[in-house]
């Protein structure tokens, strides 16, 4: 069936709400299975429930398969609704959790309190669901699911529009990229379409290269439709005819889904010639990217995008005048244009009518590293960190102390506990030697050394790093060897000031931002950690235990009860002492594995 | 996925395939060489000349897409191609502890692959699997919340 017109898109939903009714009159169990569910044992899961069902014949019971909402920490999960819409959340399932849920719950009409997760904690009750709204609660194999939460409604509300006053719109809602840098949407935007062309091009930004971050490939795998209606917007808006998602090959869960769901937007004339009975013609071609960070980078995307090497080039001119083959284009993220359908649909106004003064909307963000709840979150620009780190991610995990959470990934910073009161918005984070970047957090506890982490982002850029210019080629091996040193001890404590000066350098004169902001975490952990730098150079000591060179554990001998776990876990027998006595660490067997720290229930393993 | 490297017959024949297939479409340079990967496993040298001179491309233009790309391999990679994601949150994790145990275990450093072409060892930059880290990966397949002492165990089921 094509859909010809606004009414032929009401008339389907109708349809379909017939059909999601008399589905609301059984009894629902949804399986969440993004990529992450699956390497956490969905599957398993899924097969044990369909197998259960079977075998009991519990007929009436649908089970469906949705992507993940989000709350990875307790994966894999499920959620049972019942017919009066009531529904229960169950986490950190195993296949005997399963039987016992269908035997109890399904069978038994009693809820398993044991395996029930709490949806009245801060991690649910504090976002704002906007765009991440629909991931888990439809299948992302079905445009119908989409289009039955008012899906493409913002694409017939554009199309009877003027292009301008899309733009306009977009403009008046204060939409800024997702994508990191925060330009102005609407603004990229009028660039485009007041370039007179032949051809413009609109593309997809799903190259999703900072670790740690992974929103948009959630968002393509939950709801992957609201990123084709949000390109054919902005097509649609710049005179745009041709799509493009640049795609990483490391997501090949969202590719498939996304190939699937443009054969099926085609199918009902919501892609493709003639969209809506109108006059406007767009199609969308996914690309596969080949495992460069850099072409994260829209300059270097383009060159990629043109079947070359993804070197990126200097700006201006802007993409925007002059891009894809040369003609204008628009390169937006998958956050970005997800956030479009709904501005078009509710107003600018009901958009901005969250978020801080300068940053409007919502932002969604992966919480990773040493936090209690990992997982996305999407949250009204203007929270504080300590809100989403503390009160919705739970603070640390294991009774371990907050370090600090690092922003923005290999462009970004740390911020340390005394900034984490700052709202989050783009000039705030600024402020403090940070960026918001693509939303990746990644909480630090007292494990982690900042010099370490410095090192580690340089190393990651330069293994990135075109080649192209001087600063970036040269400067950031040269940054990593006098980190090299200071971790092993032969640190100078003028070489804090040779490492600001190199990465003002770069700064300054990198080609694109990667080597522009590649000193980044490093300045930061300069500026917010200098005693810890101070402490391996001129103590000779590496407080949080991780270069090698300086430091060595030792067993506190009025902590140690003797229970002789830590010797028990040492690989080289280096841990000696009697049952119920303080044990002793043989410094010269000690390969500083950290195997004892870690084991150590009573803390009596030091870092000395 | 299990990849054996082809004769070289198979490999000219397969490749030029793929160039027909596309039109010998300079163009389509990357997606040429993504398939000929797809295909073979990697992209051997009679592979990336056979495409120079079919798309009429220097030949140093096609080694400069490959060596330039992350994905691409130049050589044939074993059986089981195992990949340790070394990205933020599972650095954090401790996914070099990981790394470590598999190089030690199978006397592999990333990059190589094991004489009985059993394993190929690899670290990425972030498979989007965060929230689970430290995350590695057999031949795609995900593996979350990785000790070092589950390493044994899962790659003891690839043979
Ligand atoms: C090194 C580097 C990597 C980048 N990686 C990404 C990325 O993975 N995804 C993304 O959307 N933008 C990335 N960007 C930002 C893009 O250049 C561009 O600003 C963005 O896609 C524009 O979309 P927006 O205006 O919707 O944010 C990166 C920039 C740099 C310098
Ligand atoms: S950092 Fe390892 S999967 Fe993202």
């Amino acid at each position: 069936m094509t859909i010809k017109s606004t009414n032929d898109l009401f008339a389907l939903k109708g349809k379909i709400e017939k059909e999601k009714f008399e589905l609301s009159q059984k009894t629902q169990v949804i399986v969440y299975q993004g990529t992450c569910g699956y390497a956490s044992g969905a599957k398993g899961v899924l097969d044990t429930l369909n197998t259960e069902l079977h075998e009991r014949n519990l007929k009436d019971i649908v089970v469906l398969e949705h992507s993940c909402m989000g709350c990875c920490y307790i994966e894999p999960y499920i959620s049972v609704t019942e017919p009066e819409g009531i529904s229960t959340l169950y986490g950190y399932l195993t296949p005997e959790k399963v039987t016992q849920i269908v035997e109890t719950h399904l069978m038994g009409g009693e809820i398993v309190q044991e395996y029930m997760v709490d949806i009245n904690t801060p991690f649910f009750s504090r976002q704002e669901k906007r765009i991440t709204e629909l991931l888990g609660k439809i299948d992302p194999f079905k445009i119908e699911d989409y289009i039955f939460y008012d899906g493409y409604q913002g694409l017939s509300k554009t199309l009877g529009m003027k292009q301008v006053d899309v733009i306009e719109k977009i403009k008046r809602s204060g939409l800024r990229g997702r994508g990191g840098a925060g330009f102005p949407t609407g603004v990229k935007w009028n660039f485009a379409y007041n370039t007179e062309s032949n051809q413009k091009y609109m593309v997809c930004n799903a190259d999703e290269g900072d670790p740690g971050a992974y929103m948009n490939r959630a968002e393509l795998e939950g709801n992957p439709h609201a990123v084709l209606e949000g390109m054919a917007i902005g097509g649609y808006a710049i005179g745009a005819n041709k799509g493009y998602i640049y795609v990483r090959a490391e997501y090949p869960l969202a590719v498939d889904i996304l190939n699937e769901a443009i054969s099926q937007a085609k199918e009902y004339g919501l892609l493709g010639n003639g969209i809506l009975g109108t006059s406007f013609d767009f199609d969308i071609e996914i690309f596969l990217g080949s495992g460069a960070f850099v072409c994260g980078e829209e300059t270097a995307l383009l060159a990629s995008l043109e079947q070359k090497r993804g070197n990126p080039r200097p700006r201006p001119p802007f993409p925007a005048v002059e891009g894809l083959f040369g003609k204008p284009t628009v390169i937006n993220n998958v956050g970005t244009l997800a956030n479009l359908p709904l501005i078009m649909c509710k107003g600018a106004e009901w958009w901005n009518s969250i978020g801080s003064e300068t940053t409007k909307g919502t932002k969604v963000f992966s919480l990773t590293g040493q936090i209690a709840r990992t997982g996305l979150i999407e949250v009204p620009m203007g929270i504080s960190l300590n809100e989403v780190v503390f009160d919705l991610g739970g603070g640390i995990a294991g009774g371990k102390k907050f370090k600090a959470v690092q922003l923005g990934g290999p462009s970004g910073g740390c911020v340390p506990a005394e900034h984490l009161d700052i709202p989050i918005d783009y000039e705030s984070l600024q402020d403090i030697g940070c960026i918001m970047g693509s939303g990746a957090m990644v909480v630090l506890n007292q494990d982690a050394c900042m010099v370490d982490t410095a090192r580690f982002f340089l190393e990651f850029d330069a293994d990135e790093s075109c080649g192209q210019c001087l600063p970036c080629r040269r400067g950031l091996p040269l940054m990593i060897e006098i980190l090299k040193r200071i971790s092993e001890g032969n640190g100078e404590i003028k070489d804090i000031e040779t490492l600001e000066d190199i990465a003002t350098f770069m700064q300054k004169t990198s080609l694109c931002a990667l080597g522009q902001t590649a000193a980044s975490p490093t300045l930061s952990t300069i500026r917010h950690f200098r005693k810890e730098y101070e402490a391996h150079i001129i103590e000779k000591k590496c407080p949080a235990g991780v270069c090698k060179d300086l430091f060595h554990y030792e067993v506190d001998e009025e902590l140690c009860n003797g229970c002789h776990l830590c010797a028990l876990k040492c690989p080289e027998e280096a841990i000696t002492g009697e049952k119920k006595e303080p044990h002793h660490i043989d410094q010269d067997k000690c390969i500083k594995c950290g195997n004892c720290y870690h084991a150590c229930k009573f803390d009596a393993v030091l870092i000395k | 996925m299990q990849q054996v490297a082809a004769p070289l017959e198979d490999e000219r024949a397969k490749t030029l395939e793929i160039i027909e297939n596309n039109n010998h479409d300079p163009k389509r340079l990357v997606k040429i060489l993504q398939e000929i990967q797809a295909e073979l496993g990697y992209v051997p040298e009679i592979a990336q000349r056979l495409t120079a001179k079919k798309t009429n491309t220097p030949a140093s233009q096609i080694y400069g897409i490959l060596s330039f790309y992350n994905f691409f391999r130049l050589f044939p990679p074993g059986r089981h191609s195992v990949n340790v994601c070394l990205g933020t949150a599972c650095y954090v994790k401790g996914a070099e502890n990981i790394l470590k145990e598999i190089s030690s275990r199978y006397e592999l450093e990333p990059g190589q692959t094991t004489n009985d072409r059993r394993f190929s060892l690899d670290f990425v930059r972030c498979v989007g699997c965060c929230a689970i880290g430290p995350v590695m990966t057999v031949n795609g397949k995900v593996y979350g919340k990785m000790k070092p002492e589950e390493v044994k165990d899962v790659l003891g089921e690839y043979k």
